[in-house]
This record gives C-alpha cells, structure tokens and sequence, in this order.
C-alpha cells in the first residue's frame, strides 16, 4: 500500500512481478507446513493397515487440493485489495462482464472446477471400491479368493457405555452348547488411566497382525461408532442391523491402539475408550487359549448345584455391580437423577425379590435388559444390591430364584 | 376501514391491523402444549387442547369471517385473488411433501429396510448373525413379530368402495363448480352437498375399518412396520379428509348465502383444489398401501 | 447509462409521506397485530438478535466446559442438552428469523410492491415464533422439575433410538419443531406470492435485484423440505408414544430411516441459510465495488443448480451407517459436485470486485472475508464429501470446524454484513463506522481463533458431542475456548453499535441513497431513509431494459 506510486500502467506490471514473486513464495511455504502438520500430531496418526494407508492417501490428496485451492484464492483477493483501491484513484471498469471474459467465465469456471471435483472423485473411488464391500469368503474356504477373504470375524456390539467383543470362531462347548469368547471393554477411572484418561479400558481387545479381520459391528441399545483412527476408519453400530467392515493390521505394526467411540449415545458418550493390542499371531493364540479356559472355569462355576454364602455373593456382586451397573447408578448406589435412580434406599431394590430380579433381566426404558448374563451373576448382584449402600434387607438371592425369574 | 394503497389504477389492498394472526397463534400454541403434556399423562393437558380448539374455531370465524366482509365490499382487486390463490397452491404443495415423506418412508421399509432383515441387499450379514429366522415378506410385523399375527384388511372391501365414493365426490365437485360457472345456483349447491355428504360416508366407513381392523383382524399400531405405516398413511389421509370436508361445509355454507359470484370465487377453488389433492392421495393409498 | 433518477423523475414525491400514507397505531396493537412489512420485519429481527445472544450464550457454556479436561460445570446430558440447543436456537431462532427479517424489509422495497402479498398471514408466521421459542427452552427446562423427566441428549440431529428413550422434554422439542416449520412454511408461500404477484409493472424476473432471487430458491426448499422434517419428526413421535416401530429393528423399521428423514431436510436447510446470505453479499459487493454484479443470469442458474443438486444429496451425513456402494458413490459425486455452482458464485464475486473501486465500509469488509472464510469451510466441505476420507473425519471436531466455518461466514457474518448496509437505510441514521471497524476485526480474529484449530482436534481424534476429553487434546481446546470468549464479547459491540444507531443521537443522518455506489443497485435506494411507513403506495414505472439488481 504504497501511496506515493500513482497509478501508471508501466509501475503497476512492475509491481505485479514482484508480488508474483511474493505468492509463490508464500504458497511454497503452505506446503510445506503440511508435512510439518503430520510430524507435530496435527494430522492422522499414521495407519497401520492397508485400508488406512489408502484412506489416508485420498485425505493427503484432497486436503492438498484444497490448500491450494484456498492459497489461489486468497492471493487473488490480496492482489485485489491492494490494487483496485478507491482510495488510490481506481475507476472501475464499467465493462468488464461485457469482455470476452465475462461472456463465457460461466462455462470455463465450472469446467475447471469440475475437472479438479472428478480427479478428486477419481482417487476415492477406487479406495472406496477395495473397502466398502466386506468379503463374505474365510481364506481356508475353497476357492477363495486370495485378495478378498478373511481370517477371522470380530464382532464389535456397542452398549451404553461399554463395548463387547465376540470371536465367534473361538470359544468351548459346554453341555452341548457353544460359548464364543466374549470381551467386555469398559473404560478405566481416572486414577488408574493417568495420562490415558479416557483412552483407557479395563480389557483391551486383543487381535492379531497379519490376519485379515471381519469386524461386524452392531448395537445393544443406541447408535455407537467404533473409530481406531489408526485403523483408519470408523463404522456406525445399529441396534437390530450387523455391518461388515475388513481391515487387516500390517504383520510389523504390533503396539496398542486408541480410540473412542464416535457416534452419540447419551450420558457417557466421552467415556467410551476402545483399545486393540495388536500382537503376533501366536501371542494372540495363547490369549484366546486362556481366555477359553476362564470361560470353561466360569460356566462350571455358575452351573454347580451349590448354596452360595452371603460373603460370596457379596464380593462377587460388587465387583459385577462396579464394572456393569455403576456407570448409571453409581458406584455408591445413588444414580444419576432424574435420568438414572438411585439404587440406595429404592424401592425395587427394598421391595420383593422377584421385581428386582424381573428388573435386571427384562430392562425397562433406558434400563438395559441383562438377560445374558448367568444366573450366578445376576444372583450376586442382586444380593450386593440389596445389601449394600446401608439397603440392609439381609436377602441372599440364590442362583436358582434367578433361573425361577427368567 | 381501508388503508390500501391509493391513487393508483389498482391498487392492492393491504389490511388494518388484525388481531387473529395472535390468536390464531395462540390456539396452536395451547394446542401444542396441551398435546405435549397430555401425551405424558399430565391432567390439565387436555384441557389446554380443548383452549386450543376453541381458540382455533373462534379465529376461523374471525379471521375468515373478516376476508369474506373485505371481499364482499368489492376491496379486493384481481391481484389480491391471484395472491390467494397462488398461496393456496404452495400450500397445498408443502402437503404433497409431507405425503410423500410418509410414502417414501414405506418404500425404504418394504423395499430397503425388510429386505436387509430378510437377508439381501448391503446389510444383508443381519440376517447371518441376527434376524436368521426371519424371512422377507410384506406384511410383517418384523423380527420379532411385534403385536402378534394380524389379517390384512380386504382391498376390494371398504377401501374399494371408499375409492369409488371419493371418485364420484370429484365429479359431484366438478359438476358444482360447472353450476357455479354458469350461474345455476341450484346446481352448486346440490353439488356441494353431495360432495359433502360423500365426504362424511367415507369418514365414517373409514371409521368403522379401523375398528374392525383392531378388533376382528388383530391389525394395530403397534402390528410391526405394517400396523405403523398403514395406520399412519390412512390416518393421517383420513383427518385431510375431515378438514376438507370442513372447508367444503363452509363453502357450501357460503354458497348458500349467494357469496360466490362466476368470477370472484376463490374459497370455493381453494376447497376444490384441497378437495382433489386428498383425491389424488387417497389413489395413491390405496394402489401403495392396499393393493400391493 | 441513464441514471435512475432520471429513469424515475415522478418518483421523488412518493419518498415524502403524503396523505394517504397514515403512520402506524400508538402501542402494542402496532407489534401485536401488525400487518406492515417493515414492523414485521423488525420484530424478527429483533427476535433473533435475542435468539443470536441466548444460543451464543449456551456456545460461550459449551467452551468453557471444553475449556480443559475434565467435567468442571456441568452435567453430562446437561452438556448434550445444551449443545442441542444451541444448534436449534442458532438456526431456527437467529439465523432464519434474521434472514426472514430482511426479506420481509427488503423484498417489497426492492420490488416495488406496497407491502407482502398476504400481510395478515405474514404477521402470524413471525409470531409463531416467539411460541416456537417457548417450547424449545421448556424442553430445556422441564427436566429440572420432578417428574420431568431426562434431558434432551441427542444433539440437534435427533437420532433415535436415543430420542426414543429421553423423557417429555422431548415432546416439546418435537412440537417446538413443528411450529417452527409451520412458520418457515408460511413465510415462504408468503414471500414466493411476493415475488411473483407483486413485482412493480414492468419488472420482469430477470430485472429483479439477485436478494430478491436467493430468497426465492430459499422459499422453494422451505417449502419442500419442511414437511419432510415435520413429517419424520411425527413418526418418532409415533414411536415414542403410540407403540409404532419406525425406527425399531424388532418390527422390522430402521433407525436409519430417520437419518434419511432428517437428512433430507437437513442439507437442503444449510443452503437455505447459505443463500439469504449470498444475496446480500450480491448487493453489499457490488456497491462498494462500483461496479455492476458479474454474471447475473450465471449467479441465478447456479442457484437454482445449487437447490436442484442440494436436493439429492442428504445422505453424505450418513456415509458410515452402511449404504451399498453404489448408493455412497452416487452421494459423494453429488456432494463433490456442489462445488461447482457454488465456485461459480464465489468466482462472480471475486469477479465483480476485480477492476472494481473498491473502498472499505464495514459491510463491504465483512463481504471480503466472508469470500475468503467460506471458501475455506466450503473446501473442507468438499473433503467431507469424499467418503473414504470421511469414514475418518465423520463426528469428529473437524466436522465441527467444517459448519462453523460455512455457518458463520455463510449465515451469520453476511446477515451483519447486511444489517451494516441497510441500517442506515432503515433507521435514517449513520451507524458508527469506527466502532464498526473495531467489531469486524474482533470478531473476525475471534472467529478463526476459534475455529481454525478444531480442525486439528478433529485429525487428532477428538470426537464431537463429548463433554470430557483426553489431556492430549488440551492445548487446541484452550486456544479454541480463548478464542470463543473473544468472539463472544466482540458481539456486545455489535449490540452497541445497533442500539446507538437506532437512538440516533449525535449520528449523522443518512442520505436516501446512503453508499456512493448504491446507486444503480435496488429500488429501495430511491426511497427516503427512514423510508415511509408504507413504501410503494404507487408502483414505480420501471425502465424494460434496465436491470434493478445493477447489473
Ligand atoms: C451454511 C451451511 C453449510 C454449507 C453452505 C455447507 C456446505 C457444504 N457442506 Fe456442510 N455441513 C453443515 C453446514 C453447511 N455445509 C453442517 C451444519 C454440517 C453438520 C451437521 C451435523 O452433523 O450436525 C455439515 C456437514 C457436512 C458433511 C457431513 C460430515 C460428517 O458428518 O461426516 C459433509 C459431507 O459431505 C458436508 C459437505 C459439504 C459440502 C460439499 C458443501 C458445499 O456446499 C461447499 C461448496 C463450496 C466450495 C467447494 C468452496 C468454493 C468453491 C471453489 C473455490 C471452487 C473450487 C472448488 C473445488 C474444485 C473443490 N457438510
Ligand atoms: C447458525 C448456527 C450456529 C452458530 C452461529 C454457532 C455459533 C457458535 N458455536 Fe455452534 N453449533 C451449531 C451451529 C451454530 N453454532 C450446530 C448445528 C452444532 C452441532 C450441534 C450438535 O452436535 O448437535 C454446533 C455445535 C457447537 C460446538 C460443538 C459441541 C460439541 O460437539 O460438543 C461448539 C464447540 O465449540 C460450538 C461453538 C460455537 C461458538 C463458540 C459459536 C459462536 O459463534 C457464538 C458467538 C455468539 C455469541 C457468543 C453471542 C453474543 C454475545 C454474548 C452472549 C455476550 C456474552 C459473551 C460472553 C459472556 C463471552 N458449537
Ligand atoms: C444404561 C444405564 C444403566 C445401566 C448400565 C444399568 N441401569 Fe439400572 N436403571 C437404569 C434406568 C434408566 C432405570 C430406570 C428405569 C425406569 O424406571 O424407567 C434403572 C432402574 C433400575 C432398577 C430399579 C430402580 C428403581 O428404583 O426404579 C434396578 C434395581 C436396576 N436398575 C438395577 C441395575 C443393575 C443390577 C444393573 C447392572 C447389572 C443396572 N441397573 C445397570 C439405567 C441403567
Ligand atoms: Cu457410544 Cu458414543
Ligand atoms: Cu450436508
């Protein structure tokens, strides 16, 4: 904004040069902040799979066109706000949308535009196409196509304020019946979480590298998202509908993986960490080995004929009760109110046995139904509920008045 | 009373201040209030909807009653007939839109939604992990066959006719507004009446549907998506049907009174234009929801 | 050229009130029952001056509950209570009113026409309103009262099953809905009759200036995506209270269908708060450029381009809930594709400023970072749009950066830039252009402050619609929370300014044409300032080939 430079056509060319000069310069700089971005966490965190590479790759694309883009523009603008200044003697050009310019802009901007909207179209769709159809054949089947087939199903069911994960090819026959192994992730309080707070779970899912993974993704109640941003991507959680997604962790990228839950699903939306650890196939085995022979412990366990104590029921109850229950009603029994009641001197859980027990495993309203539970948890929950918090009825509810109430 | 504008050739009337506009606002309101608390079982709830409708009756007179007095002392011009129509046609387009999002929600259930349950189209591993038993079919109750089994309502039955009835008040319509054109007042009027009276047989056949639907055949709101979108499509076809029947009665009323002259007959349009959109839904009904 | 002072010489005495031009009736009967344009226009104005402060207010809450880690003010569903209505009271409360409001000013003004096509029922679609308002903070409110019930934790989108299951406040956000849509509804049939019924004679469509076109494509998507709200909103109704199953998988319905429902309406709505605002710019821009509007009749056809396409697109919100291939890619091609007309705009705006004479009133200030602010958020738009990419972005922060950035530049900075250019006009005073300076460049230095870095969080993985975060996003949400605060306390000089101006005291008078380069550019120009409590008692003759818009 020189005001002693009058407005000559010669000086004004002169100008612009140096002002050319200017703009690259500065547009030089816009990109290379970008790589700046991703080293100082201002980006994605880099993708451990495939599809995360490719997701990331359109991302980088179409951000890059778009800084462009913007740079363009506000170099235009700059150049015009420092040229057809009023206060500089600048007539306007009463003519201009007659020049040749102004008769056909209207077609060559939208050319433009469009070429860039199809190149960036172009690059999408053909990530789109190798992720969005989930393949339907395991890679032992016959015939498999290699490039398109999986290893193993996960399947990730979101619930208000937690997440369950079932391997529905891993689990143990139990008279007669088959138990998949199930992962019940619920986040950490803070104390224990420290500098994870909120990123941190109880039991981290544990999944293998190398092996191409189904993940299907379905709700217990509401609407979740499952988002591992270095998976590279999230997928919505529908109460009633599976969805299919693939991915499959690079077989060098073992390490734990963070992320939350995406999508909102009332009261502790914030507060649903998902964790991975990713480890090596054998690593994995011998998890889901022990994680079979808990489970075969636990259906003895809930399945003997046997008086179970007060004591017993008690300390089991409340560690059940702590991680299930106390996200609504509180770890001191006194709720949410009005959207959670306390369970401290309620009167369910002071009222008859058979209501309170109806209760728990039907839901009602936002109460969560929990039927799937086994009759000896229910059991001691019922009891440490009944019992705790100064609730002093001194009933110890047996498993089999549960089995009575289903 | 006129403040229109003056001088010039034709002027365009603009009214005084008015106090329905307040009123009419505030028998919805109360309506609205009344409803939000009734549906939550608070007592004085129904009490503010009964408010509300007399509100409401009081400033149809009112406000109504008013454009008639403007109109009969000659203060509108042509334009003003244009600006009413022209409204009314909008209006009567915001409504095709609220008809079609319900059509088109029962095109993404049966078509999208069941499907998806019953094992084809995108979400189709539903059915491998969920839904395994059920089969997609239309009707359903779904998954879960919420309300119990239910028997459909006979298409060639009362829905047949209630199109024939519907048909011939589009005639008996369009018959009275020939009587109107060619000043044969007698003929409006029985026109009128007809459509009227037809009007009415459809609601109360209509009536006795549902009741039989309930009761007999186990079909209700609660049926699943078949109980839903059947009964919302005809009930809420069925209240535009109420209300333009209400609009025909006050036409007719009108009528009567000798109001409407060959050129300047606005209302009687407007209800007639009403009247052949709840037609043309009702066709739309009753090929979608019944038939097919 | 012929100037238009010379094209309406028999028009100068219409500016002075004559006779038949009785000023308006003493009390609250002239608001009440009103049936005059301007008053009803400044009564939503005013209203969603109210409505700007009470939803920014819930916005300053907002972050300074995000202003660090941790729950330190409020209460989850309070917090998810609040961020819903601060969405609603921000686009139905201040955004639409406002844009209502000008159209109700300026549309008769610009066409020529005594007043709207149908005043009694202009008046009712305002007061609606207030009623409208009253219902979304009772469903606020309720819950604190026994027996009231949860709170509303949705979010604006209202997604079941969660809506399903939230206590009677709901109900009244769902009747709260559907007066709003009943008024939106009316105002558009009312201002569409305007504009077809009304014009002066002689002026033909192609003549009108382009606020009064924007408006118009405004009133068709009102109109036709209303009802579709109105409608979906009934059957979670139906399925919260009369046992229907729309949204249930049990009985065989889809919580998706809601997204549809919503979604439908949804995109086209932000096009229906974009467009008001590119019509002003079209008037503000040219004016301060001196120089007519580029590419009229393209700016047109990229409107009607924009509400044609802006139709068909919904469902880019809903990328990650499972669509099959074909359907997101149909979606994300019409997405990508929007940005076409709306360069076009963009680009006919730029155009018009380049050889112009510019100079640098606040209205004309705010029109220059407007271009440049919504372009950027139209940009990240653009990247939402791609589907691969948005399985990342999607309810994250970055979606969050996204909206304001096409929200606030694209709604609500171009209604200020709109108010700067008519107040004089209106009020016959003078705003106070230094204070003027001072609020743009506030308010613009807050903006970006606080918006710039949630694009960062977002990346990061931040997601939106949480009361609580992990330490490692602190920083960008300390500086995002600075920057709100900023920006929050900027608009207490806008209410200044507005209030002074009105006063009138010490302000220079405004002269009837107000701008230097107002000149060829709208009707309302030629009218006294403040102009006659009824504009065009007679219609202006108009030249046939002159184009009204300044073109
Ligand atoms: C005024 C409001 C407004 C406007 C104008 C826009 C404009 C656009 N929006 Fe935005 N959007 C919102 C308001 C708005 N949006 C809101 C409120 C939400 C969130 C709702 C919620 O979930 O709560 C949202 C969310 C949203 C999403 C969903 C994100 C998600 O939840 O995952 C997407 C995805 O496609 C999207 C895309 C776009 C696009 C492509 C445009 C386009 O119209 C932009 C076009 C403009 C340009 C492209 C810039 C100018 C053009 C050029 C300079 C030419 C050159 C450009 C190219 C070649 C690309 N928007
Ligand atoms: C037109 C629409 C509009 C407008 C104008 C705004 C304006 C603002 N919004 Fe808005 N916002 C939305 C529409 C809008 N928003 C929508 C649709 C959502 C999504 C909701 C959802 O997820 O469901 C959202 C969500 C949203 C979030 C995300 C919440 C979350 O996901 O958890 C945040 C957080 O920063 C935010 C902040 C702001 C701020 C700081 C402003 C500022 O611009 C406000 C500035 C204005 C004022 C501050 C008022 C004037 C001044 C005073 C009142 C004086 C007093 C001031 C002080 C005490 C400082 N908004
Ligand atoms: C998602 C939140 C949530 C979780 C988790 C939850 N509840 Fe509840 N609970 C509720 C709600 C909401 C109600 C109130 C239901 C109603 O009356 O509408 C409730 C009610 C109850 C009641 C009746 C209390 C009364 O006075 O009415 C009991 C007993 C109860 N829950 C037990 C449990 C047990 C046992 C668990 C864990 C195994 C549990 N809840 C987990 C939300 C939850
Ligand atoms: Cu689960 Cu949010
Ligand atoms: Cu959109």
């Amino acid at each position: 904004m020189d005001e002693r430079v009058s407005f000559k056509q010669g000086n004004e060319m002169d100008k612009m040069g140096k002002r050319g000069g200017l703009m690259v310069l500065f547009a030089g700089l816009c990109a290379g902040a970008m790589d700046a971005m991703a080293e100082y966490g201002l980006n994605f965190p880099d993708p451990v799979t495939r599809i995360g590479q490719d997701i990331y790759g359109v991302h980088m694309l179409t951000m890059q066109i778009a800084t462009w883009l913007l740079v363009i523009v506000v170099l235009v603008m700059v150049y015009i706000l420092f040229t057809f200044r009023k206060s500089k003697g600048y007539q306007a050009d009463q003519h201009f949308h007659k020049s040749w310019f102004g008769r056909w802009s209207w077609v060559m901007v939208p050319a433009m535009v469009l070429m860039v909207d199809l190149t960036i179209a172009g690059s999408a769709q053909s990530t789109l196409e190798r992720f969005w159809n989930a393949p339907k054949q395991f890679c032992s089947d016959e015939g498999a196509d290699p490039e398109r087939c999986f290893d193993m199903n996960v399947k990730v069911i979101g619930h208000q304020w937690w997440w369950e994960y079932e391997f529905p090819e891993y689990g143990v026959e139990y008279q007669g019946e088959f138990y998949p192994v199930t992962v019940e992730s619920r986040p950490t309080d803070e104390a224990t979480a420290g500098e994870h707070y909120l990123r941190d779970v109880d039991n981290p899912i544990v999944l293998p590298v190398g092996r191409t993974i189904r993940y299907l993704n379905t709700s217990a109640d509401v609407l979740h998202a499952w988002w591992v941003p270095e998976l590279g991507f999230k997928r919505d959680s529908i109460p009633g509908y599976v969805m299919e997604t693939w991915a499959k962790i690079d077989a060098d990228k073992v390490g734990t993986y963070r992320g939350q839950c995406a999508e909102l699903c009332g009261t502790w939306h914030s507060k649903m960490p998902i964790v991975i650890n990713a480890v090596t196939v054998e690593e994995f085995e011998r998890w889901i080995e022990n994680k079979k022979s808990t489970l075969l412990a636990s259906l003895i366990e809930a399945n003997a004929a046997k008086e179970w104590t007060m004591e017993e029921l008690y300390t089991k109850g409340e560690a059940a009760y702590n991680t299930k229950c106390s996200a609504c009603h509180r770890p001191d029994g006194g709720g949410l109110p009005p959207a959670f009641p306390p369970l401290r001197g309620s009167k369910v859980a002071l009222g008859p046995v058979v209501d309170h027990l109806k209760m728990v495993l039907r839901g009602k309203n936002t109460m969560p139904a929990w039927a799937m539970l086994s009759d000896l948890e229910i059991a001691a929950i019922v009891t440490y509920e009944r019992n705790a918090w100064g609730n002093a009825t001194g009933d110890v509810v047996q498993p089999s008045a549960v089995q009575a109430a289903r | 009373m006129s403040s229109s504008v003056s001088a010039s050739d034709d002027p365009y009337y603009i009214p005084e201040p008015s106090p329905w506009p307040i009123v009419a606002m505030l028998a919805i309101f109360s309506l609205l209030m009344g409803a939000a608390f009734s549906i939550n079982g608070v007592g004085f709830g129904s009490l503010l909807i009964v408010v509300g409708f007399v509100l409401l009756g009081y400033m149809f007179f009112g406000w109504f009653g008013d454009v008639v007095e403007e109109n009969m002392s000659g203060k509108y011009s042509g334009q003003v007939d244009n600006s009413f129509r022209q409204g009314m046609f909008w209006f009567i387009s915001s409504e095709l839109f609220f008809f079609a999002t319900f059509f088109g929600s029962l095109y993404y259930i049966r078509n999208i939604s069941v499907e998806w349950l019953g094992g084809t189209g995108y979400l189709a591993a539903t059915h491998e992990f969920i839904t395994s038993q059920f089969v997609s079919q239309w009707p359903t109750a779904g998954p879960l066959n919420l309300g119990g089994s239910f028997a459909l309502v006979n298409t060639w039955g009362v829905p047949a006719i209630n199109t024939a009835i519907l048909l011939s008040s589009g005639l008996t319509l369009t018959w009275a507004h020939w009587g109107l054109k060619n000043e044969n007042r007698k003929q409006l009027i029985r026109g009128l009446t007809m459509t009227v009276v037809l009007g009415v047989i459809f609601v109360i056949m209509q009536i006795q549907e549902y009741a039989h639907a309930y009761g007999a055949l186990n079909l209700t709101l609660e049926s699943g998506v078949y109980g839903s979108t059947f009964y919302l499509l005809t009930g809420f076809h069925g209240f535009h049907v109420i209300v333009g029947a209400l609009m025909l009665a006050a036409v007719l009323g009108r009528s009567m009174k000798g109001h409407f002259t060959e050129e300047n007959h606005f209302a009687f349009e407007a209800a007639a234009w009403y009247w052949h959109f709840v037609d043309v839904v009702w066709l739309g009904l009753f090929v979608l929801v019944y038939w097919m | 050229m012929s100037s238009i002072e010379s094209r309406y010489d028999d028009l100068h005495h219409q500016s002075e009130p004559h006779e038949h031009d009785h000023g308006p009736i003493k009390g609250w009967r002239r608001w009440v029952y009103s049936t005059n344009h301007k008053d009803i226009g400044t009564m939503y104005l005013m209203f969603s001056l109210t409505m700007l402060f009470l939803g920014g207010l819930s916005a300053m809450v907002i972050r300074a509950e995000l202003m660090f880690p941790g729950i330190q003010l409020l209460e989850p569903d309070l917090y998810n209570n609040i961020v819903t209505n601060h969405a609603l009271i921000m686009i139905f409360g201040a955004v639409m009113p406002a844009a209502a409001g000008l159209a109700n000013w300026m549309i008769p003004m610009m066409i020529g026409a005594p007043d709207m096509a149908l005043p009694r029922m202009n008046n009712l679609s305002f007061w609606i309103l207030p009623a409208a308002a009253t219902m979304l903070i009772l469903s606020f409110v309720v819950p604190f009262f026994p027996g009231g019930g949860s709170q509303i934790n949705t979010g604006w989108t209202l997604y079941p099953p969660l809506s399903i299951k939230v206590g009677m406040s709901m109900d009244f956000l769902i009747f709260a809905i559907h007066l709003l849509g009943i008024s939106s509804v009316l105002a558009s049939i009312n201002i569409i009759v305007t504009i077809f019924n009304m014009r002066a004679p002689g002026m033909k469509m192609s003549q009108m200036p382009m606020f009064v076109w924007t408006w118009l494509v405004t009133a068709f998507l009102l109109i036709l995506v209303v009802p579709v709200l109105a409608g979906g909103v009934t059957m979670l109704l139906f399925d919260r209270h009369f046992g229907t199953s729309f949204f249930d998988a049990a009985g065989g319905g889809d919580p998706v269908l809601f997204q549809h429902l919503f979604w439908f309406f949804g995109h086209p709505e932000v096009y229906v708060l974009l467009l008001p605002s590119i019509g002003v710019l079209s008037m503000v821009i040219p004016t301060f450029s001196r120089k007519p509007l580029f590419g009229y009749m393209s700016l047109v056809g990229s409107m009607i381009f924009l509400g044609t396409l802006g139709m068909v697109v919904w469902a880019h919100h809903q990328y990650t809930i499972g669509m099959s291939y074909g359907a997101v890619n149909y979606f994300m091609i019409g997405t990508i594709l929007i940005s076409i007309p709306v360069g076009l705009m963009k680009f006919n705006f730029i155009a018009t400023m380049w050889r112009g004479s510019l100079s640098f009133e606040t209205p004309m200030l705010f029109a220059i970072s407007i271009v440049i602010m919504f372009v950027f958020g139209g940009l990240t738009g653009v990247m939402l749009a791609v589907i691969p990419a948005d399985m990342q972005y999607h309810d994250s922060m970055f979606v969050v950066a996204h909206f304001h950035y096409v929200l606030v530049p694209g709604a609500v900075l171009a209604l200020f830039a709109g108010v700067f250019y008519w107040l004089p006009k209106w009020t016959g005073n003078m705003y106070n252009e230094r204070l003027g300076k001072l609020f743009f460049w506030t308010n613009i230095i807050g903006f970006n402050m606080t918006f710039f870095v949630q694009h960062f969080l977002g990346l990061a993985g931040m997601p939106r619609r949480i009361i609580d975060y992990s330490v490692q996003f602190t920083e960008f949400n300390v500086i995002s929370s600075v920057g709100a605060l900023i920006f929050g306390l900027s608009h207490l000089i806008l209410l200044y300014i507005v209030i002074d101006t009105i006063r009138g005291k010490n302000r220079e008078k405004a002269t009837a044409q107000v701008w230097e380069g107002a000149k060829n550019n709208g009707l309302e120009w030629d009218l006294s300032s403040p102009p006659p409590y009824h504009s065009w008692t007679k219609a202006p003759k108009l030249d046939e080939n002159a184009k009204y818009a300044g073109a």
